[in-house]
């Protein structure tokens, strides 16, 4: 198992956010955390980077327990998250955004190849390399934002609402990325609002609601599921 | 160094010139004392600004404390000198030069510890530093008295001049580096918090650092000092070439930081702290680094002037003071080492110098009703400052060019798609 949340609790001083959620990535899945707003997606995402503490469970990634790391030995050790809203340094290059990405990665070579391989994955990005992060559209930013995490060269990406305020095409691109990048070997966990194409990509999936895993399963049969569909896809079958 | 570039030599080349030019009028008589003092204090400021430039311009850290940590390196730097010339006496210096060295070596100990056991709680770890620094303290006190007397001999068996230089530059320095610790001391606590808290905290420092000097006399003994009347007899040894030397050594130091991959960790911390985190970048330490090597640069301008009047007054480092420097950086642009330097001696010249010659006498109270104006009107037409983030070449970062490693050849959708 690649990543196993264990009976998380977190709390924002007195609110509960989390009660005890428990799920797992395996190696090589898409597995997509769905619900509504405040249901805790975030929340999850940001205690698995170390952003924010669990009072309670415990987090293991390959086996070792991360749940009281720091952001940046957990970063080191591989999970890399693409924060809500993309967060890409506005007043830097393309490329030195990208660098920031390999900031842990002191190998010089290395890093001159993991950004050919970024830019050639993300053409768009190469044009604008020298442009001003702030300066890029809002699908490029997101693109830009991937990007810059790959470069940390993650096993587990952990992605924060990637279609927040993107055109449908453009949503459609960056599901094709995700799942590119999931074929070749890097684990994605997923969080979405659009349940919809977050499903459609997804191995399996969770539904979250207040803080607390309601429902689980298979990403096909959930897409299917009259709950689901009711709550989160819109929709009467 | 190996290489130096272009950029790098019409810099240095125009600057030693604009230095050497201004140093043959002061010789000549050309510039009066009036000016040549003006020209020092610009420069002085300049020094006080780029380092408030790093903390807030380039980290996003809203500090007011710089003028507390200029009042500690000018204090400390004059009471080493004033012991020196007036008493022939080398006991400051000692004393100063072991606690620097004793604290700033806990400091670096301490923090090497606390990184490796990550976790420990900032208000425990700031409560152990502390403890070591006034347990050192005190042993330096000890260890810089007995060492004293052979010092005096050796500085003594030196000509007077060399060896009031001497004195008088590791004063300076040893002011600077005092400020930097105390402010490493100051920062672990109040880093953690946000932006505005920080401003309103560190502004609480200068009023206190204000109040101890007022009470120099009373609370420490250091008669020297004379608290609230001021303290006089301190050697005017800044000279226009000492100044513009120790400017020059700042901006190096301030651009080969900035260029560096630490500078892009500063910025991307003012840019996004949250995304930063998620990097794998730790923020405290940037922000930490960033701080006191801000107010190092406060506390050895503090040094230089407490040398150029020779006259130092706890009202000088009024609180209402500490909005100088944050009002340089705004105007000369956040961001921008030439905004903040070409500000500070535009502060000077226009306020002290300018202002102060064409009012008719007993108008000067005016220059308190024009500049405000002036800034207003500034604000409003460029709200980026007078430079903006626009850098001159030398300061400016030169990506080097992408290249393509001779092991990889280009996918051909990817070359399509260029």
């Amino acid at each position: 198992m690649m990543l196993e949340v264990k009976d998380l609790n977190v709390y924002y001083g007195a609110i509960h956010a989390l009660k005890g959620v428990t799920f797992h990535v395996d190696k090589g899945e898409i597995v997509t955390l769905i619900g509504a707003n405040g249901a805790g997606k975030s929340t999850t995402l940001n205690t698995i980077s170390g952003l924010l503490r669990a009072r309670q469970g415990s987090i293991l990634f390959q086996g070792e327990d991360i749940t009281r790391t720091m952001p940046q030995d957990i970063v080191r050790k591989g999970i890399v998250q693409v924060p809500e809203g993309r967060k890409i340094f506005a007043t830097l290059s393309v490329l030195e955004n990208l660098e920031m990405g390999a900031y842990l990665n002191k190998d010089k070579a290395q890093i001159q190849r993991d950004l050919e391989m970024v830019l050639d994955r993300f053409p768009r990005l190469r044009e604008r390399r020298n442009q001003y992060g702030g300066t890029l559209s809002g699908g490029e930013q997101q693109m830009l934002a991937i990007a810059r995490a790959l470069m940390s060269r993650p096993t587990l990406l952990l992605l924060d609402e990637p279609s927040m305020g993107l055109s449908p095409i453009l949503v459609e691109q960056i599901f094709e990325i995700i799942q590119d990048i999931n074929q070749q070997g890097t684990s994605i966990l997923l969080v979405e609002q659009n349940a919809q194409m977050a499903l459609s990509i997804a191995d399996r999936g969770y539904v979250l609601e207040t803080g607390r895993v309601v429902l689980e399963g298979p990403a096909q049969e959930l897409l299917h599921n009259p709950m689901v569909i009711e709550a989160y896809l819109g929709g009467h079958g | 160094m190996k290489h130096i570039s272009r950029t790098t030599l019409i810099f240095l080349g125009s600057i030693v010139t604009f230095t050497l030019v201004v140093q043959v009028l002061i010789s000549l008589g050309v510039l009066s004392p009036f000016w040549n003092t003006i020209l020092r204090q610009g420069a002085v400021m300049a020094i006080v600004g780029l380092g408030l430039n790093l903390i807030y311009g380039f980290n996003g850290q809203f500090s007011l404390g710089q003028w507390g940590f200029y009042a500690i390196g000018a204090y400390s730097a004059a009471d080493i000198t004033y012991r020196w010339t007036n008493d022939a006496n080398s006991n400051g210096l000692t004393v100063l030069f072991f606690t620097i060295l004793l604290v700033g070596a806990s400091i670096l100990i301490l923090y090497r510890v606390f990184g490796k056991i990550r976790g420990v709680d900032p208000l425990s770890a700031f409560a152990i530093y502390l403890i070591a620094a006034v347990g050192l303290t005190a042993l330096a006190v000890s260890i810089g008295n007995l060492t004293a007397p052979a010092v005096n001999a050796i500085l003594k068996a030196l000509p007077t001049n060399i060896a009031n230089t001497l004195v008088y530059l590791l004063a300076v320095i040893i002011g600077g580096i005092l400020a930097a610790e105390v402010s490493f001391l100051f920062g672990l606590p109040v880093l953690t918090l946000g932006s505005d808290y920080f401003g309103i905290a560190t502004l609480g420092f200068t009023i206190i650092v204000k109040v101890l000097l007022d009470n120099s006399d009373v609370m420490f003994g250091f008669v020297e000092m004379k608290g609230a009347r001021g303290m006089i007899g301190i050697p005017k040894l800044t000279s226009w070439i000492w100044v513009m030397l120790f400017l020059i050594l700042v901006i190096v130091i301030t651009r080969n930081l900035l260029h560096s991959s630490y500078g892009r960790a500063i910025i991307s911390v003012r840019e996004d702290e949250i995304a930063a985190k998620a990097m794998g970048i730790d923020i405290g330490h940037y922000k930490t680094l960033t701080f006191v090597l801000g107010c190092l640069f406060a506390g050895l301008a503090g040094g230089l002037y407490a040398h150029i009047n020779g006259f130092l007054h706890p009202d000088s480092f009024n609180f209402i003071k500490s909005f100088d420097p944050m009002i340089i950086v705004v105007f000369g642009g956040l961001g921008s080492v030439t905004g903040t330097v070409f500000a500070a001696f535009a502060w000077q010249l226009v306020l002290e110098g300018i202002l102060r010659s064409i009012l008719p006498p007993g108008f000067e109270t005016w220059r308190y009703v024009v500049y405000p104006l002036l800034l207003l009107v500034m604000m409003l037409l460029k709200p980026n400052g007078l430079f903006g983030n626009y850098e001159i070449p030398y300061l400016r970062q030169v990506l080097p060019p992408l290249k393509k490693p001779a092991t990889e050849t280009q996918t051909p959708a990817a070359k399509e798609s260029l």
